[in-house]
């Protein structure tokens, strides 16, 4: 009687441990459809990828299609070499175009995909031919400083 | 002090101590003591306080490892067991503890059924039948469903008692089954040792500075004292013995070969401040 | 002169007293470890203990992270809003409960709550010789007594700690979203893009289990080896829970280390 009493409330203790913990994996972390071994991978390389981090989104459309999953440095070109895994509910042409963006001014970086024409989708391992390099604040800002230089020099001439 | 002659092997013997030392760290407890107890009967330990007693109980039950020497029970030397054997040698022991020990998170019905749910494959309606004929013999069947908690210390004792029986037990160990209880349980639990013992053809050990309830029930009584068997005595011995030290504890003298001052520096010494032994912060 | 060979001799002893107790521990570990397969097989033992270790612990937990996540979200707000980023409350929050503070407060209150109940019981069984007495009836105390109760603070801990993070998470969204009014989709949709299951919610699960092997391990160690007195049993209660906090956060640190080495590089 009194042991069935304890079944009872350890019965529903373990249950509701696990339920939190069911929270926390679909509610709070992102152990939602496209996950793990679903997918397939597309490789992109590109010039600099800034504040790029591993499990990053990628974004078509600001949609979240897969995330980022390994990012290393080509040792021959000196390209960083990002491999993306992509929900397998979306495919993307062959001109797809990968560009690294910021979210917000200051927000995190993400991949997005731009899809082409191309009638002719990647598969699994194939590389992302056209990429646009992240931002870098200090690139832009020497550049601004540069043309602005040129145009006092244009003028003064 | 006289020495007691080494004891001779027994063909009668339940348990056979022969020279056995101990001490606990550096402190000599036990000094080549040397036992026979002879199966049926109730052999009663005496010796004051810190004289060994618990620790012999110890070393019998293989709970302790003594520093050297022989301690066979029923053929077998105990220390040299490995745990199996040690364990099925106790399922044949009945321990009961000073204070009785009882689980305290436990009914008093669970108490004693603990050994059975735990050492056999009864089935709980015969479990149940055997822990009211055992709870029947201490004459506590009406508070098996109490807490340990509510009994009293001659009823926590009883309790133990029939815990420590309910496995039919070749060797019952007692440790000081009298201390604090009134005089009517001493009665008690004192005549349930001595029936228990007779009507199972058990053997019984009981440890106590208690000398005349060990006398009401006991066949044999040894007295340890420097770590030995120093008398070995009938109740009848004790009686009549003029033994200073026997006489001491029989008639309970504050002091005689048992002093009544723990060793120290001369008083006067240490008062003046003449002494440095036995420090003590001024 | 004398009284510094004294100090340091004073010190080599107490070192060497406490690398013999970690020696004891240790064996003590590997002596539960080999009959912890006791409690699994007779399960109403690990029942009655996830009962007083676990259950009892619930409400202080389930409280506890409660306030946690308010407190959070009032402060991670505080501070986000400057750079105009309170959308990402949500992240903060839950990974500073997934990967930190669910395991590492839960230990540290259950240290407190259950790990030192555990000490005082054994240390009062041990005192009162009820230890003793079950050996003797040839039923093996460690079998019988610890490691049901060592196990109970292995399986309770995680579970608690999921608790803890799941009622931050909500106290959390009350004062952001309820009370500050921070978007409510952005709140969860920013949390699910920064918390990661394996690495976040896994690596949280793993550390809080470390945590109960640690905190049910010094539990019970110290309430059985707690000398028979009173005071020898309370002292060994609040040792539990000294100890168990220490152990708990240089774990953490070695934990945290080694899960989250590289993440950020
Ligand atoms: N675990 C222990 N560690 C150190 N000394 C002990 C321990 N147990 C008992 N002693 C000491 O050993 C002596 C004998 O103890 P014990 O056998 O319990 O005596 P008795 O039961 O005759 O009163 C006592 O002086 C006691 O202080
Ligand atoms: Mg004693």
């Amino acid at each position: 009687m009194k042991k069935s009493k304890f079944d009872l409330a350890v019965g529903l203790f373990v249950a509701a441990g696990l339920l939190a913990l069911v929270f926390l994996a679909m509610k709070v972390g992102n152990l939602t459809g496209l996950e793990t071994s679903e997918g397939y991978r597309l490789e992109a390389r590109f010039d600099n990828i800034g504040g790029l981090k591993v499990r990053a989104p990628v974004k078509s459309s600001g949609v979240a299609v897969g995330r980022v999953d390994s990012i290393t440095l080509d040792s021959q070109t000196y390209e960083a070499k990002a491999i993306l895994r992509i929900d397998q509910n979306y495919k993307f042409s062959k001109d797809t175009i990968a560009s690294i963006l910021t979210s917000g001014l200051l927000g995190e970086q993400y991949v997005s995909l731009e899809a082409g024409g191309d009638s002719v989708y990647l598969g699994q391992g194939d590389r992302i031919a056209k990429t646009q390099p992240a931002m870098i604040m200090e690139k832009l800002i020497s550049q601004f400083l540069f043309n602005k230089a040129s145009e006092t020099t244009g003028t003064s001439k | 002090m006289p020495d007691v002659k080494p004891a001779q092997t027994h063909p009668d013997a339940l348990i056979e101590i022969k020279d056995v030392h101990f001490a606990y760290d550096e402190r000599p407890i036990l000094r080549g003591l040397s036992l026979n107890v002879r199966k049926g009967e109730v052999l009663a330990v005496m010796g004051g306080s810190g004289s060994g007693k618990t620790t012999l109980l110890g070393l019998i039950g293989g709970r302790i490892l003594p520093n050297k020497g022989k301690i066979m029970v029923d053929g077998q030397n105990v220390p040299k067991l490995d745990r199996s054997a040690l364990y099925a040698l106790r399922t044949r022991f009945g321990m009961l503890f000073q204070f009785g020990a009882l689980f305290t998170d436990l009914s008093v019905y669970d108490n004693v059924a603990f050994p059975y749910r735990e050492q056999t494959n009864l089935p709980e309606s015969v479990i149940r039948d055997l822990v009211l004929l055992k709870l029947q013999a201490v004459g506590l069947r009406g508070a098996a469903g109490l807490m340990p908690s509510q009994l009293s210390g001659g009823m926590a004792r009883r309790v133990a008692l029939a815990r420590a029986v309910a496995l039919d037990p070749m060797l019952m160990l007692y440790d000081e089954p009298f201390t604090g209880l009134d005089p009517i349980s001493t009665g008690i639990v004192g005549r349930l040792i001595r029936r228990l013992n007779d009507a199972f053809g058990l053997t019984s050990l009981v440890v106590t500075h208690d000398l005349d309830a060990s006398l009401k029930i006991a066949d044999r009584v040894i007295v340890l004292a420097e770590g030995k068997v120093y008398r070995d005595l009938t109740p009848e011995d004790v009686r009549t013995t003029s033994d200073a030290f026997v006489r001491q504890f029989a008639d309970g003298l504050p002091d005689g070969p048992v002093p009544f001052h723990y060793p120290a520096p001369p008083l006067v010494d240490q008062l003046l401040g003449k002494s440095s032994a036995g420090e003590i912060a001024p | 002169m004398s009284s510094v060979i004294e100090m340091i001799e004073g010190l080599g002893r107490s070192v060497l007293s406490a690398l013999a107790r970690l020696g004891l521990a240790g064996r003590f570990f590997l002596a539960i470890m080999m009959v912890i397969g006791v409690p699994l097989r007779r399960f109403s033992l690990l029942v009655r203990e996830l009962y007083f270790s676990g259950v009892r612990s619930i409400l202080i937990i389930v409280v506890s992270g409660m306030f946690v996540g308010m407190v959070l979200a009032i402060q991670g707000y505080e501070v986000l809003q400057r750079f105009g980023s309170s959308e990402t409350l949500g992240v903060l929050v839950a990974l500073s409960l997934v990967r930190e503070l669910g395991p590492v407060v839960t230990a540290l209150l259950f240290a407190g709550r259950a790990g030192s109940a555990v000490t005082a019981e054994i240390g009062l069984m041990q005192a009162t010789d009820q230890i003793a007495a079950m050996d003797m009836m040839a039923v093996n105390p460690i079998a019988r007594i610890i490691s049901p109760r060592f196990l109970a603070s292995v399986v309770s801990m995680p579970l608690l700690a999921c608790m803890f993070s799941a009622a931050g998470v909500f106290g959390a969204y009350l004062v952001g979203v309820k009370l500050i009014g921070i978007d409510d989709g952005s709140f969860w949709s920013q949390m699910q893009a920064g918390v990661d299951f394996r690495l976040d919610i896994v690596n949280g699960l793993i550390k809080s289990l470390v945590f109960g092997v640690a905190v049910g391990l010094i539990a019970v160690f110290e309430g059985y080896y707690a000398p028979p007195t009173a005071e020898g049993v309370s002292s060994a209660t609040t040792r539990t829970v000294v100890t168990s906090s220490l152990a708990v956060l240089m774990l953490d640190f070695v934990l945290t280390v080694w899960m989250f080495r590289g993440l950020n590089g």
